[in-house]
């Protein structure tokens, strides 16, 4: 351990009055002004290094990240695919960056033009109706869906359907969602082959049921291939069917979630349409309806009348939600989006589909040929699927939290754990389109490395990781003592 | 294997019922069931005086893994609930039985008891559950 030691924050390097002289303003005059209970008693509390010491440490901090530019990503339903430099370089052209969020709409066609074809498109993509891009994060645009359901309900006076159903292969956010808008959750359960439960859903239905909310391709990696029948069932009860576009990935340019008979959906750009995921950064959670649902989308959304661009706003909408943002939702994510699906062209969306579903499906027969338990061995992999290592952990007593931490030391990242909650011990993988054979296979040899570990000697596991800055983290005080906050006090 | 004492009652969702001599009864959650959650981070105790439909979600255990909720057995009124649990969920995991009790519970209908499984039955289901 040197003078750069794990753990430090820049504080740690801080002298009193040192700063990077040069750069500094010019001295503000003494505010004699001031009332005296409104000056501070104290220098504030900020970092006072040299700029040299702010460039190292932060720089190191970044060699520290473990990201797709760097190594395998495999997290489950996170999609953490590579997004292509050239989307990120269009996006931050100067006229983009330098466009003001109140600039009037004369002073913007030219972004405006963007994000109305990108409404065509995803409308077009999805098969909905129209689409609004206010929403500006997954969590944010499966409020916004589930607000519209509500909105349609009210407005017929249907005030009595107090029920959202969310099956338990749902994405996870899902139920937080329902609630949110003042709904209760009904889980559906799975069945063995990994579709939801017909006889559950049909007995759960009513004249209580808003409306489902599913992700398709699910959570544990499959198509639901009962889609039209759990259609008819919800709309016969009176429901509405939500599209949770988690997964959109597996499915882009072979089926869309309108023609599966969805009233409403949301995509997660951050994921499919190239915007890093996970921490990144912003989101967008863009929405699409159907006909019906169409007075109530967020705005504002962009209308091109008498070939000019402009927002419908309030006026133009008077039953919509309202806005998501103070602003129209998050330029920048749009705009990779708009580069990244031009790029694509149809052809291309057709072609993530279909690699994503072949890179899943030859790892997920790949790890099955080593003699790795899957949780639906019947059926074909969309673009994830599910290993459950309950064999593993009854034999030499690893468990799949165990297997995940020693990965880290292998330099991949680990896949998503212990979700969905209905499949013990498991991992859930998603290689996505962009890796190579030759990565997927490496992955292979790394979880046969780490079960002959397991077989030998247990402990590795147990320790691991042994080679990261940090060892096995206390994941309990980490829950219960959130401290992220420096202050001079506790450090 | 896990712990399933004979003299308690059980549910499919894995909570386990204690019958008290006052007509009471005791809620927790089954040895299985804190193993396949992991660490307990927090317990959100149902409120001492309302009351609830059998099935009806009452309370919330949230561990490392998953936030889970913790239905009534039975129908029924909350007369108390284990305040230690605020600071120490952990006592779910390390006496689920006993110290890590959640709530206690005066059943509209002692009768309704009766359709609860007995240890060997919930024994059964754990098992079958898990292949």
């Amino acid at each position: 351990m040197g003078l750069h030691e794990t753990g430090k924050v820049i504080f740690d390097y801080g002298r009193e009055g040192r700063a990077a002289g040069a750069q500094l303003p010019p001295p503000a005059p003494e505010p004699s002004d001031l009332p005296d209970t409104l000056r501070r008693r104290g220098r504030p509390a900020l970092p006072e290094v040299s700029e040299l010491q702010a460039v190292r440490h932060y720089t190191r901090l970044s060699q520290k990240n473990f990201s797709i530019d760097t190594n395998f990503y495999p997290l489950g339903s996170c999609t953490m695919k590579h997004n292509p430099r050239a989307c990120n370089a269009l996006a931050m052209l100067p006229q983009f960056l330098g466009r003001h969020p109140l600039a009037p709409p004369g002073a913007g066609q030219g972004f405006l033009a963007c994000m109305h074809e990108l409404q065509e498109i995803l409308a077009e993509v999805t098969g909905m109706r129209r689409v609004s891009l206010a929403p500006a994060a997954g969590a944010q645009g499966e409020f916004a869906g589930v607000s519209m359901i509500r909105a349609y309900h009210d407005a017929r006076g249907d005030h009595e359907r107090t029920e959202i159903l969310v099956p338990d292969a749902a994405h996870g956010t899902n139920p937080a969602s329902a609630v949110m808008c003042g709904y209760r959750v009904r889980e559906l359960p799975t069945d063995r082959n990994g579709d939801v439960d017909l006889d559950a859903l049909r007995a759960a239905v009513g004249p209580q049921t808003a409306g489902i909310m599913l992700t398709n391709p699910s959570t544990v990696g499959v198509f639901e291939r009962h889609i039209s029948e759990i259609a008819t069932i919800v709309h016969d009860a009176g429901g509405l069917l939500y599209y949770d576009g988690a997964n959109l990935n597996a499915i882009l340019g072979k089926v869309r979630p309108g023609d599966m008979g969805f009233d409403v959906i949301h995509l997660n750009l951050h994921k499919t349409f190239s915007t890093p995921h996970g921490g990144g950064g912003p989101g967008a959670g863009p929405v699409g309806v159907r006909e019906t649902l169409l007075p109530y989308l967020p705005i504002p959304i962009v209308t091109h009348e008498g070939g000019r661009y402009r927002w419908l706003e309030e006026a133009d909408c008077p039953h919509s939600i309202g806005r998501m943002t103070a602003f129209a939702g998050n330029a920048g994510v749009l705009l990779r989006a708009y580069v990244y699906i031009r790029m694509l062209g149809q052809e291309g969306m057709v072609r993530v589909g279909e690699y994503s579903t072949l890179n899943a499906n030859y790892l997920m027969h790949r790890l099955q040929a080593e003699g790795f338990e899957l949780a639906f061995p019947r059926r074909r992999a969309s673009h994830e699927f599910i290993v459950t290592l309950k064999r593993e952990h009854d034999a030499y007593g690893g468990t799949a939290m165990d297997f995940a931490k020693r990965m880290l030391d292998y330099g991949v990242h680990a896949p998503t754990m212990y979700f969905p909650l209905l499949v013990p011990e498991c991992l859930l993988i998603e290689p996505t389109e962009t890796e190579t054979r030759e990565e997927i296979d490496a992955f292979v040899d790394i979880l046969v490395a780490i079960r002959e570990e397991a077989s030998r000697d247990p402990e590795i596991l147990h320790e691991a990781p042994h080679t990261l800055p940090v060892r096995r983290l206390d994941e309990v005080r980490a829950a219960k003592e959130l401290h992220l906050r420096w202050s001079p006090e506790t450090g | 294997m896990s712990e399933v004492p004979n003299d308690l009652k059980y549910t499919r969702e894995h909570e386990w019922v204690r019958s008290e001599d006052d007509g009471t009864c005791v809620i927790g959650i089954t040895d299985h069931a804190q193993a396949e959650l992991g660490d307990l981070v927090f317990v959100e105790p149902p409120e001492v005086g309302t009351s609830f439909g059998a099935g009806d979600a009452v309370a919330v255990v949230e561990s490392v893994k998953a936030a889970s909720d913790i239905y009534a057995p039975v129908a029924g009124e909350i007369v108390e609930a284990n305040d230690s649990l605020a600071d120490s969920p952990e006592l779910i995991n390390s006496d689920p039985y006993g110290e890590g009790w959640i709530y206690r519970l005066r059943p509209e209908s002692p009768d309704d008891l009766a359709d609860l499984l007995d240890a060997d039955a919930y024994q059964e289901f754990v098992e079958a559950d898990s292949d």
